[in-house]
């Protein structure tokens, strides 16, 4: 117990890089996401089917396959980043396909008469989307986002086996270095994980909340 | 599948616009395409030297398919251990006792909050320590995929329960079955054929999440493509071929998952349990 008390700092610089590669990979997935998601329901045959290529191809790839491609492929062909930004590049990659699909169900739930009200009134595909479908579809979307960013802050912690100092790696440096103190140190690392789940659900619970009175 | 029409039915003057974007649009990403191309040439990306291991060596396929065999034991042990847990888990949370239901809430959501790497370290380090015998790598991930996917499997089992109408547990009392014997014999066999999509979809989550073995050393499909690696020195065709074999398998059984999911829709007019929702929430709280 007192090796995770005198070691709280670790945990802490570990978890100050989960947290921040959790925001922005979510910054990043948000943005890509909702670009393939415009992609996907455009009138403009190629750019939907490249949009649902990528949807399929990469929700179908484990991950950790993602993180072996950037991280020992991409070096291959002479693309050098630091492993920061590496992590981030396929979690950003990967997250933005789960968002692409959260997105899209959102621009179906908003109502067929929302799309033609602003065709009616003259409004082009981009203003249309941009201005009326997917400022509603984002509303009805928060409890699904919530999720997907949720499950990325879990999947962060692949990231420890590239290179990256976060939750995890803080977890197995201090059992390497305190060997008696297994289970403290492991039960201390899934209270933090934890401790930021929460803390996510609360602030998307709060955020659904704020958009739904909106309306 | 069919999105509410965010643009008109086209007239000529419209179609000339797509046909123009449509063109644009191809154009741009065949430059991407080709730029990605160009810069995998320029690196030695397309010579033989890089591809001669997957026609001269017949070892490599033994290899990948002996990884895959063990991916596939891993997915199979585990996807069997936690359907029993989650319906376990399940049941415990439909519970009218309390003392039954709280700790099966408790169990459910710390699962799911917790990343699945951690649940894999922590029986591969701890175990020994607690229990002073080895647990061998493969029981490791087999038990942490287990935990993780039996409480998302109990939120499916619960969702598939909550859907049979209520009459039929009515109808239930009413010939005199008790709780246990409503779920386990009236809505469990009912609910199995709403959960069934989710269920496959789940099982691509699930064996996509093997890959993770590879941190504790099981020899899957990913590890073995490392070791490949290591002395063919081809990191992007090998970790390529690896994805390719894990997209054939996923989509297939995705393509497996609509399949059920439209004809359920069809057959009994009632709406199963999202699949989507559970395969992108990897522990939606």
């Amino acid at each position: 117990m007192n090796d995770v008390l005198d070691n709280l700092d670790v945990f802490l610089r570990g978890f100050r890089t989960t947290v921040s590669l959790t925001l922005l990979a979510a910054i990043g997935a948000l943005i890509l996401g909702t670009l393939i998601a415009a992609m996907r329901v455009s009138p403009v045959p190629p750019l939907r089917w490249a949009g649902a290529t990528y949807v399929r191809l990469v929700r179908n790839t484990p991950l950790t396959v993602v993180f072996f491609l950037v991280v020992f492929g991409l070096p291959e062909v002479d693309v050098k980043l630091s492993f920061f930004r590496f992590a981030l590049l396929a979690l950003t990659v990967y997250t933005a396909a789960f968002v692409a699909e959260a997105v899209r169900s959102g621009i179906n739930s908003v109502p067929a008469g929302q799309a033609e009200a602003s065709r009616s009134i003259g409004m082009t595909f981009s203003q249309t989307l941009r201005l009326v479908v997917l400022p509603q579809a984002f509303a009805n979307i928060v409890p699904p986002l919530a999720s997907v960013f949720i499950a990325l802050l879990k999947n962060t912690s692949i990231a420890s086996a590239f290179f990256i100092f976060e939750g995890i790696q803080a977890m197995n440096q201090l059992i390497q270095k305190f060997g008696d103190s297994v289970l403290p140190i492991i039960a201390a690392t899934a209270v933090g994980y934890l401790v930021l789940a929460l803390l996510s659900a609360f602030l998307f619970g709060l955020l659904e909340r704020a958009v739904s009175a909106g309306r | 599948m069919s999105a509410p029409v965010l643009y008109d039915v086209q007239g000529p003057r419209a179609r000339r616009r797509v046909l123009i974007a449509s063109i644009a649009g191809g154009l741009v990403l065949l430059l991407v395409l080709g730029l990605a191309a160009r810069r995998l040439a320029a690196n030695g990306q397309f010579d033989y030297a890089k591809y001669e291991p997957f026609l001269t060596e017949p070892q490599l396929y033994q290899r990948l398919w002996d990884g895959l065999k063990n991916t596939l034991i891993a997915a199979g042990y585990a996807m069997v251990l936690a359907a029993v847990l989650g319906v376990l888990l399940a049941f415990g949370r439909l519970s009218h006792r309390r003392w039954i239901r709280l700790p099966a809430v408790a169990v459910i959501e710390f699962f799911r909050a917790v990343p699945l790497l951690l649940l894999i370290f922590a029986l591969f380090l701890a175990w020994p320590q607690v229990t002073h015998t080895d647990l061998p790598a493969l029981w490791a991930l087999v038990l942490a995929l287990t935990l993780y996917n039996g409480a998302v499997i109990a939120e499916i089992v619960r969702a598939g329960v909550l859907s049979v109408p209520k009459g039929q547990t009515e109808a239930a009392y009413a010939i005199g079955l008790g709780r246990g014997q409503t779920l386990r014999l009236v809505l469990l066999p009912q609910a199995v054929r709403v959960m069934l999509p989710a269920l496959i979809s789940q099982l691509v989550v699930l064996l996509k999440d093997t890959s993770l073995g590879f941190v504790i050393g099981y020899a899957e499909l990913l590890r073995t493509g490392g070791q490949l690696v290591q002395f063919l020195r081809n990191p992007l065709q090998l970790y390529l071929a690896v994805a390719v074999i894990y997209i054939v398998i996923n989509s297939a059984l995705s393509a497996l998952a609509g399949y059920v999911e439209g004809r359920q829709r069809r057959t009994s007019g009632r709406t199963p349990v999202a699949p989507t929702q559970v395969e992108t929430g990897m522990g939606a709280l």
